[in-house]
C-alpha cells in the first residue's frame, strides 16, 4: 500500500505538551482521545457505583419490606422528603422506601447502568483510549467533536442525577418509559420523566457523535500496512458497535421528542383513544398508539444490548490471545460473525413485544430472526473457547476475568433462548427470569470483561501494575456473589414472580383464593439481597487497589509488560500527545504469538520484517 | 493538525475525513426522519378515516416553498463548483442566494404555522364539528380558555367546508381557510365539547405534522447558520487554506442537500397524500 | 459500478486528484471538469422543478385509486431524491465506502418502516378500538 507516501508529516509528534496548554485545556477541555477516554471511564465508573447503590437499597426493600433502610434511611428522608420515604408505622423511624421511590430507583437503576455506565465505559472509554492506539493513529479523526461528545454525556448525566431532587422525584416508569404510564405517572407538568427524556437526548447525541468519530477514524486513520484483516478483533467489535449506535439511536430520539410532546404539549402520539385516567376520560385528542412507542424504543433497545456486549467480547478476545500466547482461533469467523450480529440485531426487536397482541405471522418472523442471531453469538463464543486449546495459559487477573466471562456469557445467552420463543416467553415475560437472563449477560458478562480490561490496560495508562493478589481476591469474591445473586432469580421467574414489584411478591403469595407464589420464592429475596450486598463489599478491594496502584503500584518498567503484539503497547508509557515516538508501519496480523522460528514468543505488528532464512 | 487526510483524500477510500463524517451523520439523520415517517404511516393507517384531517395545508404555498428549497440546493452546489474553479466572488454570490432562500423558506413556514395557530376546530356536544376562525383571531385558545375568560357565546367564523365532509370537486377545495363567505355565528359555550386550534395537541395528524416540519425547519436553520458562517467570518480560510475551505463548503453543502431531500419527501406526504 | 468511476478521474467532481503533489495544476484540471458539471446541475434543477409540478398536478387531477396515488407520488419523490443524491451530492462518483454505509441505512430504514406497519395490519381480530363505538366487540383471537 502506498498510503504511507501521503502521510506527509513527520513521525515525531509535535503537539503541545500538557504544561503548554494549562490545566483546563489539558484535563477538562482536552481534545486528546486518551484524556477523553479517561474522562469517560471515571465518570462511567462513578455512575456504575451510583446505579449499584440504588440497587442495594432496592434489595433492602425486597428482603425486608416495610423496614426502614439502615444507615442511609434518615439521609434519604431528609433529601427526598416524605413522598418518597415513609415512616415505619410502629417505631416511627423514617427510612421506609415507598412504592413510588422503589419504582424510581428501579427505572433509574436501569437507565443509569445501561446508558450512563456500561455504554460509556465499554464503548466510549475503552474505545477512545485504545482504538486509535491499536490502529496506529495519532488521535481520533475529529478530536473536537470527541470533546463535545463527552460533554454531552456529562450534561445528560447531570440532568439524570438532578432528576432525583426535583418535586416528584426521578422518572418511575421503567427504563423503557412505556406510554401511557410515562406520560401520566407524574402530576407535575415538568417532572422526572421530562428530565429523563431531556437527559436521554443529550446521551443519544453523545453516542451519535462518538459513533461518527469511531467509524471515520477506523476507516480513514489506519496506519500504513494496517489492512482491514490485520485489525485487532477489539477494533472490529468497536466498529460494529459504532454502527449500531449510529443507526439505531435516532428512532429513539424521534420517539423521545414525541413522548416529550405528549408530556408537555398535550399531543397524543402514544396515547390511545378512550383512555380513562382515575375514572375520568383523559383530556387528550387520542388516536395515538402505545405500541408505536414500544416499536421505536425497542428498535434501539435491541441493538443497544449488542452495544453492551460486543466491546466486551473484543476485550476478552485481546486478553485471551495475549495470555494463551497463541493467535485467536477463527479470526475470519469472528469478524464475519460480529458483522452478522450487527446486521441481524436490527431485525429482532419485537421479541420484546410478544405479549402485545401481535399476530402470529409477525411473531414468527421475529422469532425466526431471534433464533438466527444466536448463531453468530455462539460462533464467537466457540472461537474464544477453542482459542484456549493448546495455549500456554497465564492465569493473571485479566485472564481470570476473561475466562469467567465465557461460561457466564454462555449462561446468559442460553437462558435467552426460552425468551426468544414466543410460546415460552408467554410465561416468562416480565418475570425475574428475564432479569436473571440479562443480568447474567451484562453483569458477570460485560462487567467482568470491563474489569479485565481495566486490569489489562492499567499498566499502559499509568506505567504501574495493579496488585495481582487483590485482583484475584476481587475476582473470586465477585464471581461467587454474582452467581449467588442471579441464579435464584431463574427459579423465581419460573415460579411466576413478576418484575418491578415493590413488596417482593408478597401480594401474590399463595393464599386460599389464589394460587400464587410459594413462600420459598419470597424467602429467596433475603438470600439474594445478602449476596448483592456481599457483591458490593467485594468491590472494595478493587476500588482501593485501583487508586492505590495509580501512585504506589509496582512500576512495570516496560512499555509492553504483557508482551503483546498489538500496537497500543508500542507507545511510550503513558502515551504522549501524538501517541507514537516512531513511524508506524504494520507488517503482519494482530496475533503473531509463538510463531515457529522466531526467538520471542510474540512479534509485534509493526516490527520490521526480518530476512527469513530458508 | 497532524491528523492525516483532513484535506487530501485517502487513496483507497477516495475521501477526506470530514466527508466520511458527514455521510455517517446523514445516515443517522435518515434513521431519525425515518422513525418519524414510520410513525406518521403507523398513526395514519391506524386512525379512523373520518377523523384524519386532510386538505388543511395550503398547496400553492407548499409548492412555492419546495421550489425555494430546490433553488437553494442548486445554488449551494454551484457555489461549491465556483470555489473549485477558483472563483470566490461567484461562490459568495451563490451562497447569498442560498441563505436568502433558507430565510425565505423559514419565513413562509412561520406564516403557515401562524395560520394554523389561529385556525380552530369546534366539536359540539351533539357530535357536529366546525372549522373556522374566532372573531379577533386569537392564538392557541383551547376548551378551558373559554371557561377562564368567562365567555358564554363564542363568536365564530366558520369555513365553507369541513375536512371530514365529502370533498367538493376542484374549486380550490384544498384550502378550507379564508372563506369568510359565511357570516359569523355564535356558539353557546355550553354546547361546545372541545375547542382546539390546529396545534400539535389537536390530533395526531397535527402532532406529527408539526413535529416533522419543525424538526426539518430546525435543520434548515442550523444548516443556514453554518452556511452563513462560512460565507462570512469563516471565509477567511479561503486565503490561507483554499482546499480545506472548499472541503468545508462541500461538507456543508452535503448537509444542505440532505435537508432538501427530506423536504422532497415531506411535501408530498404531508401536503398531497 | 462505483469502482469503475473511481479510476476515471475526469468526471468526478467529488474527488480531488491528489495523487500527484498538491498544487495548481490539478485545480485547473478540476475547474475544467467542474464547469462541465455546472450544466448538469442546471439540468437537474430543471428536472427537480418539473417533478414538483408533476406531483402537485397529480393532486389536482385526482387519480381514483389511493394506492396508485401514493405509489406515483412516492416514485416521483424517489426519482427526485436520486437526482439530488446522485448529482448534487456527487454520489455517482464516490467509491464504495459511502455506498456501503448508505445501503445498510436504507435497508434498516426500510425494515423498520415495513415491520412497524406490518404490525399495524396484523392484529388478532376484534382487538382494535374504534372511537365512538359502544358495542361490545366480540374478542376473537383466532386469526
Amino acid at each position: 500500500m502506498d498510503a504511507s507516501t501521503h502521510v506527509a508529516h513527520t513521525h515525531a509528534p509535535h503537539e503541545t505538551h500538557p504544561h503548554d496548554l494549562g490545566f483546563w485545556r489539558s484535563y477538562i477541555f482536552s481534545t486528546d482521545h486518551k484524556v477523553i477516554g479517561i474522562q469517560y471511564g471515571v465518570t462511567a465508573l462513578l455512575f456504575l457505583m451510583f446505579g449499584f447503590i440504588l440497587m442495594m437499597m432496592m434489595r433492602w426493600q425486597l428482603a425486608y419490606p416495610g423496614q426502614p433502610i439502615p444507615i442511609v434511611g434518615d439521609l434519604l428522608y431528609s433529601l427526598l422528603g416524605d413522598e418518597a420515604i415513609g415512616k415505619n408505622p410502629t417505631t416511627g423511624k423514617a427510612g421506609v422506601m415507598l412504592p413510588d421511590l422503589y419504582n424510581s430507583f428501579g427505572a433509574m437503576h436501569g437507565t443509569i447502568m445501561v446508558f450512563l455506565a456500561i455504554v460509556p465505559l465499554a464503548f466510549a472509554a475503552f474505545g477512545n483510549y485504545v482504538v486509535p492506539l491499536q490502529i496506529g493513529a495519532i488521535d481520533m479523526a475529529f478530536p473536537r467533536v470527541n470533546m463535545v461528545s463527552y460533554q454531552s454525556y456529562f450534561m445528560g448525566g447531570v440532568i439524570m442525577f438532578a432528576s432525583f431532587f426535583i418535586p416528584g422525584g426521578a422518572a418511575r416508569s421503567g427504563w423503557t418509559s412505556y406510554s401511557p404510564l410515562a406520560t401520566l405517572a407524574h402530576p407535575e407538568l415538568v417532572n422526572g420523566q421530562t428530565f429523563w427524556i431531556i437527559g436521554m437526548v443529550f446521551l443519544i447525541t453523545s453516542s451519535l457523535l462518538g459513533a461518527v468519530n469511531f467509524i471515520a477514524t477506523i476507516i480513514q486513520l489506519r496506519a500504513p500496512g494496517m489492512t482491514w484483516m490485520r485489525l485487532p478483533f477489539f477494533v472490529w467489535a468497536q466498529f460494529v458497535t459504532a454502527f449500531l449506535l449510529l443507526l439505531a439511536f435516532p428512532p429513539l430520539e424521534a420517539a423521545a421528542v414525541m413522548q416529550l410532546m405528549d408530556n408537555l404539549v398535550g399531543t397524543s402520539f402514544f396515547l390511545p383513544s378512550g383512555l380513562i385516567v382515575s375514572g375520568n376520560p383523559a383530556d387528550v385528542s387520542g388516536g395515538g398508539s402505545p405500541l408505536l412507542w414500544q416499536h421505536l424504543f425497542w428498535f434501539l433497545g435491541h441493538p443497544e444490548v449488542y452495544v453492551l456486549i460486543l466491546p466486551a467480547m473484543g476485550i476478552v478476545a485481546e486478553i485471551i490471545a495475549n495470555n494463551t500466547r497463541k493467535p485467536l482461533w477463527g479470526y475470519k469467523s469472528l469478524v464475519y460473525s460480529v458483522f452478522a450480529i450487527g446486521f441481524l440485531s436490527f431485525i429482532v426487536w419485537a421479541h420484546h413485544m410478544y405479549l402485545t397482541g401481535m399476530g402470529t405471522k409477525i411473531s414468527t418472523f421475529f422469532q425466526t430472526t431471534t433464533m438466527i442471531i444466536s448463531i453468530p453469538s455462539v460462533i464467537i463464543l466457540t472461537c474464544l473457547f477453542i482459542s484456549l486449546w493448546g495455549g500456554s495459559i497465564r492465569f493473571n487477573t485479566p485472564m481470570l476475568f476473561s475466562l469467567a466471562f465465557l461460561p457466564m456469557f454462555g449462561i446468559g445467552g442460553l437462558t435467552g433462548l426460552p425468551l426468544g420463543f414466543n410460546f415460552s416467553d408467554l410465561h416468562l415475560h416480565d418475570t425475574y427470569y428475564v432479569i436473571a437472563h440479562f443480568h447474567y449477560v451484562v453483569a458477570p458478562g460485560t462487567i467482568f470483561a470491563l474489569f479485565a480490561g481495566i486490569y489489562y490496560w492499567f499498566p499502559k495508562i499509568t506505567g504501574r501494575a495493579m496488585s495481582e493478589f487483590w485482583g484475584k481476591v476481587h475476582f473470586v469474591l465477585s464471581l461467587i456473589f454474582m452467581n449467588l445473586v442471579f441464579q435464584p432469580m431463574f427459579a423465581q421467574g419460573f415460579a411466576g414472580m413478576n418484575r418491578r414489584m415493590w413488596d417482593g411478591g408478597a401480594t401474590y403469595l399463595n393464599s386460599p383464593e389464589v394460587v400464587g407464589l410459594p413462600q420459598s420464592m419470597i424467602d429467596m429475596n433475603v438470600n439474594i439481597s445478602h449476596a448483592a450486598w456481599g457483591l458490593g463489599l467485594a468491590q472494595i478491594p478493587f476500588i482501593i487497589n485501583f487508586f492505590w496502584s495509580i501512585k504506589r503500584g509496582r512500576k512495570t518498567n516496560s512499555d509492553n509488560p504483557w508482551e503483546s503484539t498489538t500496537l497500543e503497547w508500542q507507545t511510550p508509557t503513558p502515551p504522549p500527545h501524538g501517541n507514537f515516538d516512531k513511524h508506524i508501519e504494520v507488517h503482519r496480523g494482530p496475533y503473531e504469538y509463538s510463531v515457529p522460528g522466531h526467538d520471542k514468543d510474540f512479534t509485534p505488528q509493526n516490527e520490521p520484517e526480518k530476512h527469513r532464512k530458508h | 493538525m497532524d491528523i492525516p487526510y483532513t484535506v487530501k483524500p485517502r487513496p483507497d477510500t477516495g475521501l477526506f475525513n470530514a466527508k466520511v463524517g458527514i455521510w455517517l451523520f446523514l445516515a443517522s439523520e435518515v434513521m431519525l426522519f425515518g422513525g418519524l415517517f414510520s410513525s406518521y404511516i403507523f398513526l395514519r393507517v391506524g386512525a379512523d378515516h373520518a377523523a384524519w384531517p386532510h386538505g388543511l395545508l395550503n398547496i400553492p404555498i407548499g409548492t412555492f416553498n419546495t421550489a425555494v428549497l430546490i433553488t437553494s440546493s442548486v445554488t449551494v452546489v454551484l457555489a461549491w463548483a465556483a470555489l473549485k474553479m477558483g472563483n470566490f466572488k461567484k461562490f459568495r454570490l451563490f451562497q447569498s442566494v442560498t441563505i436568502l432562500c433558507a430565510l425565505g423558506f423559514l419565513g413562509i413556514k412561520s406564516f403557515e404555522y401562524k395560520d394554523k395557530f389561529t385556525h380552530y376546530e369546534v366539536w359540539k356536544k351533539d357530535g357536529t364539528r366546525l372549522t373556522g376562525h374566532i372573531d379577533g383571531t386569537p392564538w392557541f385558545w383551547e376548551t378551558k380558555t373559554l371557561q377562564e375568560k368567562g365567555i358564554e357565546k363564542l363568536k365564530f367564523l366558520p369555513d365553507a367546508h369541513h375536512y371530514a365532509a365529502p370533498k367538493i370537486e376542484h374549486a380550490g377545495a384544498s384550502s378550507g381557510e379564508h372563506s369568510d363567505a359565511h357570516a359569523a355565528i355564535e356558539i353557546p359555550v355550553s354546547e361546545i365539547k372541545r375547542l382546539s386550534a390546529f396545534v400539535p395537541s389537536h390530533s395526531t395528524y397535527f402532532g406529527i405534522y408539526f413535529t416533522l416540519t419543525a424538526l426539518h425547519a430546525l435543520h434548515v436553520f442550523g444548516g443556514a447558520l453554518v452556511i452563513a458562517f462560512l460565507w462570512g467570518p469563516g471565509a477567511k480560510m479561503w486565503r490561507t487554506e483554499p482546499e480545506r475551505f472548499t472541503n468545508r463548503i462541500e461538507v456543508s453543502g452535503l448537509f444542505w442537500h440532505f435537508v432538501d431531500l427530506v423536504w422532497i419527501f415531506l411535501f408530498p406526504v404531508l401536503y398531497l397524500l | 459500478m462505483s469502482t469503475s468511476h473511481s479510476h476515471t478521474h475526469s468526471h468526478g467532481p467529488g474527488q480531488s486528484h491528489s495523487h500527484g503533489p498538491g498544487g495548481h495544476t490539478h485545480d485547473a484540471h478540476d475547474a475544467h471538469d467542474v464547469s462541465k458539471h455546472v450544466r448538469t446541475y442546471i439540468f437537474v434543477f430543471a428536472a427537480l422543478l418539473f417533478g414538483t409540478v408533476l406531483t402537485v398536478g397529480m393532486y389536482y387531477v385526482h387519480i381514483p385509486s389511493v394506492a396508485w396515488t401514493i405509489i406515483i407520488a412516492l416514485f416521483i419523490a424517489t426519482v427526485k431524491a436520486f437526482l439530488v443524491a446522485g448529482f448534487f451530492m456527487h454520489l455517482i462518483s464516490e467509491k464504495k465506502t459511502i455506498y456501503a454505509v448508505l445501503a445498510a441505512t436504507v435497508f434498516f430504514f426500510a425494515g423498520m418502516m415495513y415491520l412497524i406497519i406490518w404490525h399495524r395490519g396484523e392484529v388478532p381480530r376484534g382487538t382494535t378500538y374504534i372511537e365512538g363505538s359502544n358495542k361490545q366487540l366480540p374478542v376473537d383471537v383466532r386469526r
